[in-house]
């Protein structure tokens, strides 16, 4: 019997079974930021060891860090000192750290590929959920905890329960004003928020082959979103297109020899999956979602409706309670308050140039605050040398510097209580962008759109 | 790590699902750089109203019994893999939480912790919330070396599942990383024949 693409990936990085227990897996790209690494630090501080393999350990600052002056000392105590001990930890343990002011500071999820550090066949954990984004090059790439962070710096190894391998297929041909965002909101919105829980997703089909390395991105960020541990896309020329000339990524002959292994990692045709859906593109409309969970979405001309799969009529009350709205009600043409373009998610210049193609020209509506926050330092470069920051400042936009932001809200981009954001970010959680803030789901398109005209619009009424 | 062998408590009922991570701990309580002190905050934007008033009507307020054990609605933990939110459960005082369903990383970084976490079905977990709304005071046991969950007073007796690996590591309050420091020569062995 054939091998699916996680299984050949995961069977090369095996370093020893635990019977009846989990595998001992080898990790060859181990991304660290300063929220979740501390105690792992301290950890193998108090245990008297060294970073095993401080070359495979890359850190940056993200999570925390403020999106305006970036040149200044972090003037939040708290936040300055995560950043602080992250930098003395790095020092400590030799660590490449592309913290604030360096030119490769960014977004973890958005620099390890922009960088060339991800590629086809790894495995690559971080401290942070979304490092699923990493899958779209053919790499294992997943969450961990802060325990986890400490098993990987100690030994470069983890313990992990094999997963179960799931494929989703989307066939056909997108409609126009669909991006890879509304793919990923609707296949969450068909399988619900814990749809994917114990897989490893693998995409695939006519649709998701034809989309860039940024778009593949976007969906397999969102992984987590459905539960999944992780969500990979076989690498192809348009991977190894991209790879090329990338700061870390192999050149010349070795590049070579990589894609001839590299062109190994597909799944066989008579592969084994747990199991298997498939989509037509046809169906997917641009997307929104309207609860407390990214499960909850709907297209975005579509009622709230009056339940969710995996959902009970308390929790899906209280979700609708929370955000203010009412089942039969549309989203479209509601007013927000807020929107935000950024986070791993949709802070890559592909995003934002969707973003400024229809801001361009127009001006935000008076009542919205409207954030772009480029996930890294080279967006940042990329989007001035092309003259999209004047496009975001001309239409009122704000263009900040790079940081996960209003994704999280632990920096101080939050959005109020009981205010609507129209956000391309990926949780729609209760107080995710701040206490008591609603979050709208959305591709950067419709998030742009939206910002123009105030409320929730349909960017295919725009094309 | 610490052990887990046998432990006698009430429940604390939370029936609601899909509660995440976010919701466990908020984002702004992460900015602490050791593992302490976070069940101060757990739960907390349900805990506190928006005017920083306790909300009596949470359970955590309403019911604050010494209860070591939380009882969840289904796919508990979704969400980031932020440890701190197994941190703040254990810190708060709970050594067991019982859904249907967990989410992935939450479950790993529970067990890493020695906090206890296993799955029973669903129409059971339905049971026993409607069984504690009517009688709060009952008291559970749960007996890990044995793999059983039951109620003192004999209406529930279950059986659940944990691998043998995190099983005897709450037994016997092994450490992973320790483990695999133990198997460095494997490591290393590993490293030499893949050309790492
Ligand atoms: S942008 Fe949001 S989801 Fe992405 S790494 Fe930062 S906090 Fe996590």
């Amino acid at each position: 019997m054939g091998k699916t693409l996680f299984d050949k990936v995961w069977e090369e990085h095996v370093v020893d079974s635990i019977p009846n227990g989990p595998s001992i897996l080898y990790i060859d790209k181990h991304l660290i930021h300063e929220v979740t690494s501390p105690q792992a630090f301290d950890g193998i501080n108090s245990r008297k060891i060294n970073v095993f393999r401080p070359d495979r350990t890359i850190a940056t600052a993200d999570h925390n860090v403020p999106t305006e002056n970036q040149h200044l000392p972090i003037k939040e105590e708290l936040s300055r000192k995560q950043v602080e001990k992250l930098t003395a930890n790095c020092k400590e343990h030799n660590i490449k750290l592309y913290g604030l002011g360096h030119k490769y500071q960014g977004i973890v999820h958005v620099i390890g590929p922009e960088l060339g550090l991800t590629q086809p066949g790894m495995t690559i954990v971080c401290g942070d959920s979304h490092t699923s984004t990493h899958g779209a090059f053919g790499s294992i790439a997943f969450g961990i905890g802060t325990s986890e962070v400490e098993m990987v710096l100690s030994t470069q190894c983890i313990l992990q329960n094999k997963p179960k391998t799931m494929r989703i297929e989307i066939n056909g041909e997108l409609n126009s004003g669909v991006y890879s965002k509304d793919i990923i909101l609707y296949i969450i919105s068909k399988i619900s928020a814990s749809g994917g829980t114990g897989y490893f997703v693998e995409y695939a089909g006519s649709a998701i082959e034809k989309l860039s390395m940024e778009s593949r991105m976007t969906i397999c960020n969102m992984s987590i979103e459905m539960g999944a541990r992780g969500g990979m896309i076989a690498p192809d020329e348009i991977t190894y297109k991209y790879l090329k000339d990338k700061e870390f990524a192999p050149r010349g002959i070795e590049l070579d020899k990589k894609i001839k292994y590299w062109n190994k990692l597909r799944s066989d045709a008579d592969a084994n999956y747990d199991k298997v859906l498939k989509f037509d593109a046809e169906d997917i409309q641009p997307m929104i979602t309207y609860g407390t969970n990214p499960g909850m979405g709907i297209k975005i001309d579509e009622e709230i409706p009056s339940s969710a799969i995996n959902s009970s009529k308390h929790s899906f009350e209280k979700s609708l309670r929370y955000m203010g709205i009412n089942s039969g009600d549309k989203l479209k043409n509601k007013k927000i308050d807020y929107v935000f373009i950024g986070s791993c998610t949709n802070s890559r210049i592909e995003d934002l140039r969707t973003a400024a193609d229809i801001i361009k020209g127009k001006t935000k509506s008076p009542h919205v605050n409207a954030w772009v926050i480029p996930g890294s330092k080279s967006v940042e470069r990329a989007a001035i040398n092309e003259g999209l920051d004047k496009v975001f400042v001309d239409a009122g936009f704000d263009f900040r510097q790079p940081g996960c932001s209003a994704c999280l809200a632990m920096n101080e981009d939050k959005i109020p209580k009981g205010k609507y954001c129209l956000s391309t970010s990926n949780r729609n959680f209760e107080g995710r962008q701040g206490p008591g803030s609603r979050t709208f789901l959305a591709s950067p398109a419709t998030a742009a759109l939206s910002a123009i005209s105030g409320h929730v619009s349909d960017v295919r009424d725009y094309l | 790590m610490e052990k887990f062998e046998k432990l006698k408590s009430t429940i604390t009922p939370l029936n609601i699902e899909n509660i995440d991570t976010d919701q466990i701990i908020p984002a702004r309580f992460l900015k602490a750089v050791s593992r302490d002190g976070f069940g101060e905050n757990l739960f907390r934007d349900w805990r506190y109203r928006s005017d920083g008033n306790l909300n009596n009507d949470f359970i955590l307020n309403s019911n604050p019994k010494n209860s070591k054990i939380l009882l969840a609605g289904r796919n508990f933990g979704c969400g980031s893999s932020r440890e701190h939110a197994a941190w703040a459960i254990h810190d708060y005082g709970f050594r067991v939480v019982i859904s249907s369903f967990f989410a992935d990383i939450f479950k790993n970084n529970a067990l890493n912790n020695g906090l206890l976490v296993f799955e029973l079905d669903e129409n059971l977990i339905q049971k026993i919330f409607k069984k504690i709304s009517n009688e709060s005071n009952i008291e559970f046991e749960i007996d890990l070396n044995e793999q059983k969950f039951y109620s003192l007073d004999g209406s529930i007796d279950e059986k659940f599942q944990i691998n043998d690996y995190n099983k005897t590591c709450l037994l016997k309050g092994y450490d992973n990383v320790d483990y695999l420091l133990s198997i460095k020569e494997k490591i290393l062995k590993f490293e030499n024949e893949t050309g790492r």
